[in-house]
């Protein structure tokens, strides 16, 4: 009885995961300090960072106000980018997602067409959208809402896809029962289910596009960005943090707004 | 009048679920259809709509051949065939009179379904056949708010709404408490009636059948082994349908207990 109790030993790891574990940290070790060392990092520069900082604190302070109601016409222009792109988005949106969604693609043809869709629309950057339309339709405000819709849209297109997919199937069984046409189904089944989910991702969208939309103008696309641009190009720093504050805030104000709506929504 | 022969019904290269049935129903008459879960009940029911696509075999609906329609005419078709949920299949955030005008959208053009703009006569309709159930103070509820009887009431007034020809209720009182399920099978059974309507339905209560249908039909392994009024349906019928049917089924799944117990 001794004997087997004393036979019991148990470890954690066998020593064959022990290896494994010491292996898997040695590499991301030796994985990370390879990354450090090729990238050029002047050290001297990182260790000045911090008087830096200082320094560029020293010249924000105070900001300067003085071209506050040009700040605050291009802050509107910025807002109006972001929403009139997500509206648009939204719409666009609907069929992709409809023909993106396995239960209501007409056809597996059309379901890899919304799916081509989506992954493009997603794989590319709103800024590099926004150099692309640039260069289509010249600077401006026009090219910064049409990037912010192409982005929109595979994100939009994915989540209100994947609500399609989860609804409840009974209630689509109970109207094809009745004589339905395929339409009717859509509008009585299928679209009161999604509702609440397309509004949340809808606002949702809205929230993060507001913030996009900051930082088109550092290529051209109009808002905020551009006035950003042009006063860190001619190192006003006083402008430049004026500049940033008013983001600052309209994005607060943007998230509240968001949050609020979603309360009344869902 | 529903007449079905020689009625098959395979998902996949399986062993069929439904082997060449045969049923009658004529007109008026309220038959339930027993049997053990896996016995192809509610196949058999879906098959009558085509929401299941049948295999081979026959079914004529008044004299309407259903097995060979086309889109459109299976849709004209459908709409005079009602159909009852076990789960009632009510769009939750849809209100009573929304669900209940759903049973006429096979008939209203598509502006007036988008508007609920509904025909006045609809509306009318809706409204009597709601205070005959007793759920009319409900029209403007959202569905979701309701319980399960009152559920399963919009679900019988969404049926009845397509002035349909026949009723198919899939275990309508299998969701509910043992007296709303008495209430549910007593209102069927007496819009049956009042309409002139057959009615299948299927459950697994057997004192609810002989209650409230005048004909029960058993059904075991995909056939009807079954047929007659429910003084008939003695300790041997029981058995033919019943027994040993869970054995089987646990039979079935043998080859998966035999990999668990090596």
């Amino acid at each position: 009885m001794k004997e087997s109790v004393a036979d019991r030993v148990w470890t954690r790891y066998t020593s064959r995961q022990r290896w494994w574990r010491f292996f898997s940290f040695l590499i991301i070790a030796v994985g990370v300090s390879w990354s450090l060392g090729t990238i050029d990092i002047v050290w001297p520069w990182v260790w000045d960072a911090p008087a830096q900082i200082g320094d560029l604190f020293r010249r924000m302070v105070p900001p300067d106000v003085s071209n506050l109601g040009t700040i605050l016409r291009v802050l509107i222009e910025t807002l109006n980018i972001a929403t009139i792109a997500t509206f648009f988005a939204v719409i666009l949106s609907l069929p992709v997602a409809y023909i993106a969604a396995q239960n209501t693609t007409p056809n597996r043809f059309t379901l890899w067409l919304g799916r081509f869709i989506l992954v493009s629309s997603r794989s590319v950057n709103t800024l590099i959208w926004a150099l692309l339309f640039v260069a289509i339709f010249g600077p401006g405000v026009l090219a910064g809402i049409v990037a912010i819709m192409f982005r929109s849209l595979g994100f939009l297109g994915k989540l209100m896809g994947e609500a399609i997919e989860e609804i409840d199937r009974r209630p689509v069984e109970a109207l094809q029962a009745t004589g339905a046409s395929r339409a009717k189904v859509v509008l009585y089944a299928i679209v009161p289910q999604v509702i609440p989910t397309f509004f949340a991702v809808g606002i949702l969208r809205w929230d993060i596009n507001l913030r996009e939309s900051t930082v088109l103008g550092l290529v051209g696309a109009g808002g905020i960005g551009v006035i950003l641009q042009s006063a860190i190009d001619t190192l006003d720093w006083r402008t430049v943090a004026t500049v940033l504050l008013a983001i600052l805030v309209l994005v607060i104000a943007g998230e509240a707004l968001a949050a609020w709506l979603r309360k009344k929504v869902l | 009048m529903l007449r079905i022969s020689q009625l098959v019904k395979r998902y996949g290269n399986g062993e069929p679920v439904l082997k060449g049935l045969d049923l009658e129903v004529p007109g008026e008459s309220v038959v339930s259809i027993i049997g053990a879960s896996g016995a192809g009940k509610s196949t058999l029911l879906r098959c009558i709509n085509r929401l299941v696509e049948p295999s081979s075999g026959s079914i004529e609906l008044n004299g309407v051949e259903i097995t060979t329609l086309r889109r459109e005419e299976l849709r004209r078709t459908r709409r005079r065939i009602g159909m009852i949920f076990q789960g009632f299949n009510l769009v939750d955030r849809l209100s009573v009179m929304e669900n209940v005008q759903c049973g006429r959208l096979g008939y209203i053009p598509y502006w007036r379904a988008a508007l609920r703009r509904y025909p006045q006569e609809d509306i009318d309709r809706a409204f009597h056949l709601m205070e005959r159930v007793g759920i009319a103070h409900y029209a403007d509820k959202r569905a979701d708010e309701l319980s399960g009887g009152e559920r399963q009431r919009v679900g019988v007034v969404r049926a009845l709404m397509q002035d349909p020809d026949i009723l198919l209720a899939d275990e309508p009182t299998a969701s509910l408490d043992p007296v709303t399920s008495r209430q549910i099978m007593e209102l069927l059974q007496k819009l049956a009636a009042e309409l002139h309507l057959p009615v299948l339905i299927n459950i697994h209560n057997v004192g609810e059948a002989r209650e409230y249908t005048e004909r029960i039909v058993g059904m075991r392994f995909g056939k009807l082994i079954f047929d007659g009024k429910p003084e008939d349906l003695d300790q041997d019928a029981m058995d033919a349908v019943y027994s040993g049917t869970s054995e089987d089924a646990a039979r079935q799944h043998t080859p998966n207990s035999e990999a668990l117990a090596t």
